[in-house]
This record gives C-alpha cells, structure tokens and sequence, in this order.
C-alpha cells in the first residue's frame, strides 16, 4: 500500500509547473571550469603546496643513534610497539574492543610481522657483515627461543634502567645482541637499512608497512611529529606540515581526541580504547548523514530555522509568499 | 515484442526518465536564483581539475614531484583543487541540507550526494598517504591504529604504498566519478527541489 501524500508533498514530487527563467547549463558549466581553473592555478602559483622530505633510517641513527640501538634491542626482545601488537601483525596482544566486540582480534593476522627477524636479523643477514657480526648472527640462529629472549630482555632492561644511556649500561650476559644491535645501527648509519627493509631479499617490492612500524617504535617519528604540530592531542589528524591547510574535513574525527575519556588512555572502557570507539562513532555519524532525511527533529531543522528565507528570498518576495505555519 | 528485450526497456526507460530536454535543460524554475546554486556546478568544476592534474601526476609516477620543479606545481594544482573540492562541496551540502533538498521523493538523490561526501574523505586520505614524503610516513603510522582497532586494517592497510596507489589512482576515483554521474542524473531527473514555502496555490497564480 503506498503511502498517501500530503498536497505540499505531492506538490514538491510534481514537475515544476510555475515560473521558468532561461538557464544555459553548458555556458554555466564552462563558466565554473574557467573559475575554478584559474583560482586553482593561481593558488598554486602563489603558494604552492606542501613537500616535507621523507624521514630516512640513516637519519636516525646519525641524529639519535642511541634511541635507535635502543629500538633494536627493544625488537630483538619483543618488548616494542611492533612485537607487542597484536592483530594484524602478530598474535601478541588482543587489541582495542568494544564492549564485547574485538573486532581487531576476529580480523585476525593478515600482514604477519616478526619484529626480531624481519627488523633486525634478516636485514643483517642480506648484507655483507663483519666477522663481529657474523658471529653474533650464528650464536644467535643457532640458540633456543627462551635463550634468544633471555639475552635480549635482560640487555633491554639493563638499558631501559639506566633512562637508555647507554655508556652507563653495566656489563651482564646480553649474548649476541649488543653486536647485533650495533650491527644494525652502523649498517642503518651508511643507509642500507632503507633498502633492505623495503627488498627483504626480493626485487619488486611496494609495501612499506615495515619500515613504518619500525620507525614508529622510536622516537625519531614522533619527535618530527610532535616537532610539525602533528599529534594527534594538537588536532593532528587535521593538521598540515608547514603553513598549509591539511585535512579540515577530519575536524569531527580528529574532534573526539581532544575530549574526555578519549584522552585518558587509563579510563576504561572507553579512554583505554579511544581508536576503535571513535571509529565506531564516525562510522554511525557517517551512516546518519547518509540517512538524515529519516532523522526525526533533525529533518524537521530546516523548516523551523528559515534558513531557506534567506535562499529564496527573491523568489518569495516576487511571489509575496509569507512564511508557512507548521 | 521489442518490450521484452533489455536493449529496448532500457532505452524507453530512459526516455520516459531523463528525455534529452531534462538532461541538459535550457530553463529552470524561477525559484533557481541564489548563489547557493552555484557551489554543486563549482565542485563537479574542482573535481575535473583534481582528475586532470592527478592524471598527469599518474602518468609521471608517485615520487615524481619531489625533484621536478613541473611536477611540484602540478601537485600544487592537484593540492588545491582538493581544497576548493571540499570547501564547495560542504557549502553544497549545508545549503542542501536547509532547502531539506530530499523532499518530493529526492531521498536518493540526498543519499548519493552524502555518499559521494563520504568516499571523497576516503579517496582524499588515500592521497595523502601516498605523496611519499614525511607526511605519509606519518599520516600512515598514526591511521593505521584506527583502522586496526576495527578490524579494517587486516584488509586495508594504510602502511601499504602499493595498495593505497592503487586504490587512490583506480578504484576509489572510478567509484567516486560513477557516483557523482548517478547523482547528477537523479538531480536531472527529478529536478531541483521548489522552496518550502511555496505550494500549488503558486504554480496556481503563476499561470
């Protein structure tokens, strides 16, 4: 059974049975490519657009070769923010849930990363290394799991202790992974780690997904970041490096991150779980703006604010139409 | 018998919908004369000029600009006709939004129009990810917790320069243009909504 209009809506289905006006929609078209044509070549002209240089490993480890030693031990130990992940990367950590929905746990691995081997061991093993090097490789290759992780926790406590100085590092049993470590980071100093992180051993590669997480275990990253005014606390998912405008479409997304709980990452459940609630909250704002006409009071907005006074002015005036009581 | 072929219900259909003289129209009604009108017409107009300077960033590869002085004024242009797209098309969608443009059966033509907003913030992210410089790097590290925490990031991974490529350059653009044709052809069709304060004693007076 179809629904029975009322007239103003019948009215409003109809083809328009008033007044026309003459309207050249090829002339107005053409007219808007030209404007925005010449605005947007004009803008980029005079101000050009943004190109911050890319962060390298190199860079890195000659500007805090010390955090990066660091982070590799910290890889070697499991103990970063790569080995610890969870889903997509490893199964270490359960991820962000919502009430009873772990929706990152149930999507499962699907970009498998072992920090240990693919940041730190594999990279050194594709390169041509120092006798130092080479051994601390077998001794590592060729010792047990819990060995391995004895070695590499221990040395990352020593250093974790001492606030990451590591000249006030006391001598222990660290095995290999003092030489592994210096190992990666002068091979990081010469700039092969870029490379080799990338190729893996293989000739066409296209995904940077390593590189990204790995630089993100350090401070190198979020150093620059917080240098550009990048974080996400300062409204940096919005934000642009240099005096640009970036994103300003994400201001509701970037929005949630100013306020509690989203701030507090202690406040449970939701602080503790900012990512995943905020994502839930723009996927259903998004669904509502798609579905707004269905809204009931914010569908009724338009009619009781007369915004649409102001954009039919003329016409209302030509016509003495008065404003309609509801 | 001709109704019964696809060819021939598609084409009555389309006659009976969209004639030729609704498509591409030479008047429209008295009440189509605000500015407001302008800003659908100026974000079609930005969009073309995000096409053409992307397609020329696309010939020349991603990593192009950085060191051609040419290719970095063609990213500026594709950068700022991203800028105006948006501007333009969030003042389109409020002045939509107030006339309550999806009255006389124009929901969909709403629906398209806010799907089109949406997937445009997606196709426009992408872009980001992939200029290859530190903003990526950072942009890509920072999203990718997100879109993990929601279980996106197995499938869609924003650390991933080929992917993002791929569905910034192909995927993405082709949906969004579709769309944008699907919509402008429903505005076509049903044409543009009359004022909320007007009704048939209007039309009525007017001839």
């Amino acid at each position: 059974m179809s629904k029975v209009l009322s007239p103003k809506e019948e009215f409003d289905a109809k083809p328009w049975a008033g007044k026309l006006r003459k309207y050249d929609i090829l002339k107005e078209g053409t007219i808007a490519l030209v404007v925005v044509a010449l605005l947007v070549t004009s803008l980029a002209f005079i101000f050009g657009s943004p190109d911050e240089k890319s962060l390298t490993f190199k860079g890195w480890a000659i500007s805090n070769s010390d955090n990066f030693y660091a982070t590799t031990v910290q890889e070697l130990a499991g103990t970063s923010g790569t080995a610890t992940y969870g889903r997509p990367y490893n199964t270490n950590g359960d991820g962000l849930n919502v009430g009873p929905l772990f929706l990152q746990k149930w999507a499962g691995v699907t970009q498998r990363i072992n920090a240990a081997n693919d940041f730190v061991i594999e990279p050194l093993m594709n390169q041509v290394q120092s006798p130092e090097v080479k051994a601390a490789l077998s001794q590592w290759s060729t010792a047990t799991e819990t060995q391995r992780t004895k070695w590499a926790t221990t040395y990352d406590d020593a250093i974790t202790k001492v606030e990451g100085k590591l000249s006030a590092v006391p001598n222990g049993d660290y095995g290999p992974v003092p030489a592994l470590a210096n190992g990666l980071t002068e091979m990081a100093k010469a700039g092969a780690l870029d490379a080799a992180l990338l190729s893996q051993g293989g000739f066409f590669q296209t995904d940077s997904t390593k590189q990204i997480l790995f630089f993100g275990d350090g401070a190198y990253l979020d150093d620059a970041g917080t240098a550009a005014n990048l974080q996400g606390g300062t409204w940096g998912m919005m934000n642009e490096t240099g005096r640009y405008p970036g994103q300003a479409w994400l201001w509701l997304y970037s929005f949630w991150y100013q306020i509690p709980p989203f701030t507090n990452e202690d406040s449970h459940p939701i602080g503790a779980n900012a990512d995943v609630y905020i994502m839930v909250i723009m996927g259903l704002m998004s669904l509502g703006l798609i579905a707004m006409p269905l809204i009931p009071g914010i569908r009724s907005l338009p009619m009781r604010i007369p915004i649409h006074r102001g954009i039919w002015r003329s016409y209302y005036q030509s016509e003495g139409i008065k404003r309609r009581k509801r | 018998m001709s109704q019964k072929m696809w060819t021939a219900r598609a084409r009555e259909s389309w006659q009976k919908n969209l004639p030729i003289e609704k498509l591409i129209p030479d008047t429209q009604p008295s009440y189509v004369a605000s500015w407001i009108y302008v800003f659908g017409v100026l974000t079609i107009a930005a969009l073309s000029m995000i096409v053409l300077s992307g397609l020329i960033l696309a010939f020349a590869g991603p990593a192009w600009y950085h060191t051609s002085s040419f290719g970095h004024w063609v990213n500026s242009l594709h950068f700022w006709s991203v800028q105006l797209f948006f501007a333009f098309m969030v003042i389109h969608l409020w002045g939509k939004f107030w006339m309550a443009a999806w009255r006389g059966n124009r929901f969909k033509t709403w629906v398209s129009g806010a799907v089109v907003f949406v997937l445009s913030i997606a196709t426009a992210f992408t872009g980001y990810l992939i200029q290859t410089n530190f903003d990526s790097q950072w942009i890509a590290f920072e999203a990718k917790d997100g879109f993990n925490s929601a279980g996106i990031g197995a499938f869609f991974n924003v650390t991933n320069l080929g992917q993002m490529l791929l569905l910034h350059v192909a995927f993405l653009p082709a949906v969004l243009g579709l769309l944008t044709l699907i919509h402008v052809l429903m505005v076509r069709k049903r044409g543009v909504v009359p004022p909320i304060d007007a009704d048939s004693s209007n039309t009525e007076a007017a001839k």
